[in-house]
Formats: C-alpha cells, structure tokens, sequence
C-alpha cells in the first residue's frame, strides 16, 4: 500500500476523522447524565452557599430539598408568574437561563432559614476574562443581605479568583440593598475608599476590573428585581 | 524490574538534561498560564503527562499507516479527542477540579511539547518506549510547573494548596505578598532563574559564548 497515494490520504483522514467523531460522542453520551447531575449539584451547593452553608457534594440534594421550600419566576413588576413554581432541577426557575433575555421571567428562590424565610437572586455579569455569576440571599425585608456567594469562569486566580473566597463574600452580609425607599444595590469600591449614598464592600486588591464586574452585577442583576424587592420592603 | 540504560535515558532524560521547558524551551505558555497556584500546577502536570503518554502510544501504533503529508494534522486529531476526553471524565467524576482548571484542560492541545513529542519521538519508536517518552516529558514538564507554582504561590499569597504558610507574626512585622507574584512576567523571571541553575550545574549546556 502506497501512504503518499492521494486516495489513501483522503480516505485515511475520513475514516479517522468519523471514528473520532463518534468515539466523542459516545464518551459524551455515556457521561452526560452523570454530567447534568454534576451540574445541578453544583449549582445546589451554590444555593446553599449564598445562605452561608457548606455542603458537599453527597448531601447538597437532601439539605437542598429541605431548605429551599419554593422556587418560581417573576415579571420584571414583581408579580409571579403563574404555573412557574417549583424547585427540582426540571423546573423553570433552576433551569431557565438567566442571561436569555427572552425568558419567561426572573427566578426567585424561597427558603427557610432557622425559622426566617429568605429570597434568593440570581446574579450574572461579567469579569476580567470572562462570565462571573453569584447568588445573593436576601432576608424577608428584601433588602438586608443574608449571604452572597460568587462564581466565576476564568478569573486570575490569586487576584480576580479571590470572590470565591469566604473573606470576599461575607462582607455582603448585613448591607443593605434599599435606602429611604430606594433600590440603591451595594457598592464594591478599592480597599479605604467609600461611598455615601449606598452600603459598600471592599474589592480585591490587584482584581479592579473583576471587583468592578461584581460592583456592576449587582447593580444591573440585583437590580432586575428592584420592584420584587420594593414590595417586600414596603410590605414590612 | 530493571530498566535497560536507553529506557532510563528515555524516561529520565526529560527530567534533566533533555528537559522540556528548560532545555527546549517548549511549553512555556501554558508554565505561565496555570502557575500562579500550586494545586492547578500540579493537576496540569498529570494531566498533560497522561495526554503525552497516550497521544504518543496511539500515533506510535499507528505510525506505520499514518501518510506523512497529513501527519500533523493526525497528530492533532489524537491529541485533541484525548483532551476532549479528559475534560469529559473530569467533568462527569471529578467536578471540582475541572472547574478549577476551567479553560486550561482544553488549552492542552495547544501545548508544544505534545505535538514536539509526538512528531520526534513517536512517529519513530515502538508503543512501549514512546509510553516511557511521554510519561518522561510530562514529568519533567510537570516538576517545572510545581516549582514555578511553589513559589508563586508562597510568596504572592502567602499560602500553599490554600493553607497559610506565613504566619502571621511575620505580617505583623511588615511582611508583604508580593503582587508581582501573582502575574504572569515573574513566571517568566522563575523558569528563567531555574534555567540558570540548571545551565550553571551543567556546564555542557552552555551555549558558546564568543
């Protein structure tokens, strides 16, 4: 068999290219539940963070299911919208992706904590490098901050990466979202700065432009729910 | 089991005087990319010299059948299914990790001393040696990016695998991170003083100076 032989070249690189193809899409298919599930764990253990509890992985389901009592999406007025309740990973508010803007609605996450119920928002922006996300729980008032917790894709780790850190988020807690009846979010400023019209946190060192994503996430995410979060408040 | 003087030198060569990243200046992209921490540092390490091990056992078995003029591109199709792979394994049974690595995993395939391998050594030799030569050139690969990583991590955080190594006292005494650690150039200037005292141990290594 001649291997500089055109034909030999072209049917070679095919039959390669197929085999490739589908042993990928085999490993893809066998691992892909396994995958989801990952996935949806995750974003349990996310969930749970934001109201400041750690779960591994095994026991995220069960601590999940217990806490979180409802879940359901609203319209940028604030009002629900009707038949979206529900909290498994099939349901529109754990599902629906955020970032499309022509979803059915915003999800809201509604749990009890140690007897008080919390709402939980979900946060997209974007970082230095790429995406960054978060959870922000919120106490009943809809605008005390109870727990926050932050994600990113590809943030410089040591620099940007460090709003993970629990030193990072738990500064969150106890600002304030509202002030005098309006939606005002919370500041991330550079250590030793300030602002006066609106709670803030302190960003991280060497991280500007993730720290000012984060700064902008909760204005623009938090802020979708600035009419959800005005009713609880006058509701008080 | 005993190993003959050419598997030891296949091996171990990477690990010294053939190193990858010092000697052949391959793969310094990615020493820069994924260094800032140790533990990136050392789940690259594995996982590119599973990578270079398998790609190079497959185009070793394959070499006899593989038409030179499209070689490269072969070569690509294997080393990309296998990270496409590992990056699926991780995903379904090691989360966490696969997450902290995110994009770097895929960032594989664009490492140099795959390709360099797979082109210099297993185009030429049987599936056992090349196993060896793969494994080799990870770790020497590998130990690079542990050291870099050891010392980025140490003296831009303060911290090792995340735990705190610096104790505090040293802070309060007007210790400080250094920044510059943290960033991509002082990679550069590590792998570059490892060099050094590579070169400066191994005389032979010099290049001529005139």
């Amino acid at each position: 068999m001649n291997r500089e032989n055109s034909g030999y070249t072209i049917i070679y690189a095919a039959v390669m290219v197929i085999l490739v193809a589908l042993g990928l899409a085999f490993t893809h298919q066998a691992l892909s539940d396994r995958q989801t599930a990952n996935v949806n764990i995750d974003k349990m253990q996310q969930i749970l963070r934001s109201l400041n509890i750690n779960a591994s992985a095994a026991e995220a389901q069960q601590v999940y299911d217990e806490l979180v009592q409802n879940a359901y999406l609203i319209t940028p007025d604030g009002v629900k919208v009707e038949g979206s309740e529900g909290t498994t990973p099939n349901d529109p508010a754990f599902s629906i992706d955020p970032s499309d803007e022509a979803a059915a609605g915003l999800p809201v996450f509604e749990a009890i904590v140690e007897g008080s119920q919390k709402y939980i928002i979900p946060m997209q922006g974007t970082g230095l490098w790429g995406p960054i996300w978060g959870y922000l729980a919120v106490e009943a008032d809809g605008s005390t901050i109870y727990g926050s917790e932050f994600g990113h894709q590809g943030e410089t780790p040591g620099l940007g990466a460090e709003i993970v850190m629990l030193s990072f988020r738990e500064q969150f807690i106890g600002k304030e979202l509202i002030k005098e009846g309006h939606f005002r979010s919370v500041a991330v400023v550079k250590p030793g700065q300030a602002t006066s019209d609106r709670d803030y946190v302190d960003g991280i060192s060497g991280g500007t432009i993730t720290s000012k994503g984060v700064d902008a996430m909760l204005l623009n995410s938090v802020g979708q729910y600035s009419k959800f979060l005005l009713n609880l408040n006058a509701a008080q | 089991m005993a190993l003959s003087n050419q598997t030891k030198a296949v091996l171990l060569g990477p690990l010294n005087k053939n190193n990858p990243v010092i000697v052949q200046v391959l793969g310094i992209c990615s020493a820069l990319a994924v260094t800032s921490k140790l533990e990136p540092s050392l789940v690259m390490a594995v996982a590119v010299t599973l990578v270079t091990a398998f790609g190079n056992v497959i185009i070793s078995l394959l070499r006899k059948t593989i038409p030179t003029r499209i070689r490269i591109i072969v070569q690509l199709v294997v080393v990309a299914a296998l990270v496409t792979i590992v990056s699926e394994v991780l995903k379904a049974f090691a989360y966490d990790v696969n997450k902290q690595l995110s994009v770097f995993v895929g960032l594989i395939v664009t490492n140099c001393i795959l390709m360099g391998r797979l082109e210099a050594f297993a185009l030429g030799n049987g599936p056992w040696p090349s196993f060896l030569d793969g494994i080799g050139n990870g770790l020497g690969y590998g130990w690079i990016l542990v050291v870099v990583g050891f010392f980025r991590e140490l003296l831009g955080s303060g911290e090792l695998l995340g735990y705190k190594v610096i104790p505090q006292f040293m802070y309060d005494a007007g210790y400080e991170n250094n920044g510059l650690m943290m960033l991509a150039p002082m990679a550069l200037i590590l792998v570059a003083v490892i060099i050094w005292v590579h070169r400066a141990r191994n005389k032979d290594l010099q290049e001529e100076t005139n």
